[in-house]
């Protein structure tokens, strides 16, 4: 096989294993009742209220905000980042010409800084105070460095000469109609893949399904109305 | 030492020592406690088994667990904002450390990778040094929730405590303290053991002194049918102080009013310690019993009085455990808490009230960590924090707050609650407690008060034991209906 095969086999297992594994724990949580109900303060009233919450914590991390500054910010800033470097490679991902998405690709370095710089903050965050050490399992600091390489490969991808975006985005359309030549000639490209393709097959066993898990944790999602609803 | 905001006055965190808090554990309970309620009565022989088999079955009767176990990712906001912790120092008290007691035996007998990898992700065998962390630290949790305030996935380490003390009691090694009482309220209705003679001797004597103190008739009835209001509060009312004031005031204001109530012997326990132990057949059996009784006296309301876990399980729970309830009077919450009742009043103008007779009085207010965190009041967000604060300041006038940090829903917990009350726990008791203390030293430097009013059983029972630890009077330490009836102008 030739390294461009083994590379899109990659790709396609990482995205099996990911959505199919998620699909499954999600399920699983879905099985499982909720017997009484536990909203935690402030809890809204209404399920607009809930949204709104949920939208909050999603988006702004409005709990972390209330509990420590620094995890905050490293926190929020590398979620951003992530989100802004997602949206970018949809411009590789999606089919046909799309100008906008273009355009946010061509602002992924600055992305990857900022992505790069708030795992930075986490790691040392990790390392630093003792009472995150303490809680810290091996796993805990692999997923940083994980992460880290996937930021960093990525970057250099950008710099390095080699993988050039039209051929890359040809490679990935072509992933979709079973043609897994064509892959660009540019070890940074490869290992990036690579990188994300291991991220993408330990997601669904990995902390990394707080992902779901911040839809679906009852104290969050339920409204404080219990004395006019029963379960 | 490290600074870190957002606890108010104990922004010094202590320095982390392993195994601190490791000798401080309660008495197990006695076989007869145990069969009481159903469990073995000892440590049974295949107990690592049946405690795998009980985690599973918990684990998928329950969608908290299940997200919460796979959806932690050591961020470590929770680690600074245990009481238990920051009284301590065991890093074992840091919320995420003992939630990690049972995920990582979750991990390695429920998971692929704690199967295959237990060293990599922090899985871990439930053996018996595990199992014993297991009995100390989470008798170590009182189900404050206020870890679950600060977590970005809302984790809740009281369901962890809760769960891992059902699985605790499925192989019979249950704690004393809670256990006892359980089979108490199963028996007798109240968590005390009183039988009705008892109670009503004590209802009798309390009639006596109230018109001899005010010079009113202020009834204290008992199982009498056709009352409107069925007041279920915690049996320390009866006899302990200040518990016992606070009572007072309840009968005085349904007295002021007019609103006929009774207290029921069948259901003469507010207090639901089925939820300490995370059993949900024991707090259903116990909430029951209230539905029985409301039934029974064919009452029209039923109205909890000052108790903070009991407040969560009637707001949150019993419209589920022992509903519907709609043979009630919908027209008042079902149920209803005491400071509603109160506070409604005062709005209407139904009272008459002298605040200047507490003006001895320099008061704060403790907000109950599970009334705070884990239900409402008045129909309306944060009315926990508003209600009981607005009928203080109309019995009251001299009203301060402590550190914003350590009221409202950051409120520290008052470091004995979830069965946790026993002579045993007095020293994590003491050290919990300090949190609290800081915050209630800092508002006394500025205010010079004499009092911390609170609306919780446990709270109060606590703060007298710890108080004098701090260098206070335990008589500091009072019933919010205490100010109220003190305040209350009576009329014949």
């Amino acid at each position: 096989m030739t390294l461009s095969g083994a590379v899109g086999w990659l790709m396609y297992l990482s995205v099996a294993v990911l959505t199919v594994g998620t699909a499954c724990q999600v399920a699983r949580y879905l099985r499982a009742p909720v017997p009484l109900k536990i909203p935690i303060t402030p809890a809204p009233a209404t399920g607009w209220g809930v949204a709104g919450r949920i939208a909050r914590e999603v988006l702004l991390f409005e709990s972390l905000f209330k509990a420590s500054r620094s995890t905050w910010l490293f926190g929020w800033l590398f979620h951003a980042g992530l989100l802004w470097l997602a949206l970018g490679h949809l411009a590789f991902f999606l089919p046909g010409s799309l100008p906008l998405l273009e355009r946010v690709a061509s602002t992924m370095g600055i992305a990857g800084w900022l992505t790069a710089a708030g795992l930075t903050g986490l790691a040392f965050r990790r390392v630093l105070v003792d009472r995150i050490r303490y809680v810290s399992a091996p796993s805990d600091y692999l997923m940083l460095g994980l992460l880290l390489a996937i930021v960093c490969t990525g970057m250099l991808v950008a710099v390095m000469p080699g993988a050039d975006r039209v051929v890359f985005k040809a490679y990935v359309q072509g992933l979709y109609a079973g043609y897994t030549g064509g892959l660009p000639d540019a070890p940074f490209l490869w290992l990036h893949i690579v990188a994300a393709c291991v991220l993408g097959l330990v997601f669904p066993f990995s902390k990394l399904l707080h992902a779901p898990g911040v839809f679906l944790s009852p104290t969050r999602l339920q409204a404080d109305n219990s004395r006019e609803q029963r379960r | 030492m490290k600074r870190q905001g957002g606890n108010g006055p104990v922004s010094v965190l202590p320095t982390m020592t392993p195994g601190a808090a490791a000798a401080s554990k309660p008495a197990r309970a006695e076989p007869a406690q145990q069969s009481a309620l159903g469990f073995p009565g000892t440590l049974v022989e295949d107990w690592h088994q049946r405690a795998i088999g009980k985690m599973g079955e918990l684990v998928e009767g329950s969608r908290a667990l299940s997200v919460f176990l796979d959806a932690c990712v050591k961020c470590g906001a929770c680690t600074d904002k245990c009481h238990y912790y920051l009284g301590t120092g065991d890093p074992k008290n840091m919320p995420v450390a003992r939630q990690d007691l049972f995920r990582s035996v979750y991990r390695r007998h429920f998971t692929w990778a704690g199967r295959w990898l237990p060293k990599l992700v922090g899985a871990k065998d439930l053996d018996e040094s595990m199992l014993e962390d297991w009995y100390t630290y989470f008798h170590q949790c009182s189900q404050c929730r206020r870890c679950a305030v600060y977590c970005p996935y809302g984790i809740d380490t009281a369901e962890f405590a809760m769960a891992a003390r059902e699985v605790m009691d499925t192989i019979g090694l249950g704690q004393k303290h809670t256990n006892e009482v359980i089979a108490k309220v199963h028996k007798l209705g109240n968590n005390l053991g009183l039988p009705q003679p008892v109670l009503a001797d004590a209802l009798a004597g309390l009639e006596e002194d109230t018109e001899e103190e005010s010079g009113v008739p202020v009834r204290f009835p008992l199982d009498e049918k056709g009352a409107e209001v069925l007041l279920v509060t915690p049996s320390a009312d009866f006899f302990a102080e200040p518990h016992v004031d606070g009572l007072i005031g309840y009968a005085k204001v349904f007295h002021q009013a007019g609103i006929r109530w009774t207290l029921s012997t069948h259901a003469a326990e507010a207090a639901n310690f089925g939820l300490f132990i995370g059993s949900y057949e024991n707090m259903q059996a116990i909430g029951l019993r209230i539905r029985e009784a409301a039934l029974e006296l064919g009452v029209r309301r039923i109205v909890f009085g000052e108790c903070g876990h009991a407040w969560r399980v009637a707001y949150n729970f019993l419209n589920t455990l022992a509903g519907p309830l709609d043979f009630l009077d919908s027209a008042y919450p079902v149920p209803q808490h005491m400071v509603e009742v109160t506070h409604d009043l005062i709005e209407r103008g139904a009272l008459t009230i002298d605040p200047s007779r507490n003006d001895a009085r320099r008061v704060t207010f403790h907000d109950s960590c599970n009334v705070a965190r884990a239900s409402g009041m008045g129909g309306k967000a944060g009315g926990q924090f508003a209600l009981p604060r607005a009928v203080l300041r109309a019995v009251c006038n001299h009203v301060y707050d402590m550190h914003r940090d350590t009221i409202g829903e950051a409120t520290f917990c008052c470091g004995g609650g979830a069965g946790l009350l026993g002579e045993d726990m007095l020293d994590v008791r003491v050290k919990g407690a300090m949190p609290r203390m800081r915050a209630f030293e800092a508002v006394d430097e500025a205010h010079g008060i004499t009092h911390m009013a609170t609306i919780c059983a446990i709270c109060k029972s606590q703060f007298t034991k710890v108080f004098p630890h701090y260098g206070l009077r335990f008589d500091q330490v009072i019933s919010l209906h205490h100010l109220v009836g003190d305040a209350l102008v009576m009329r014949r």
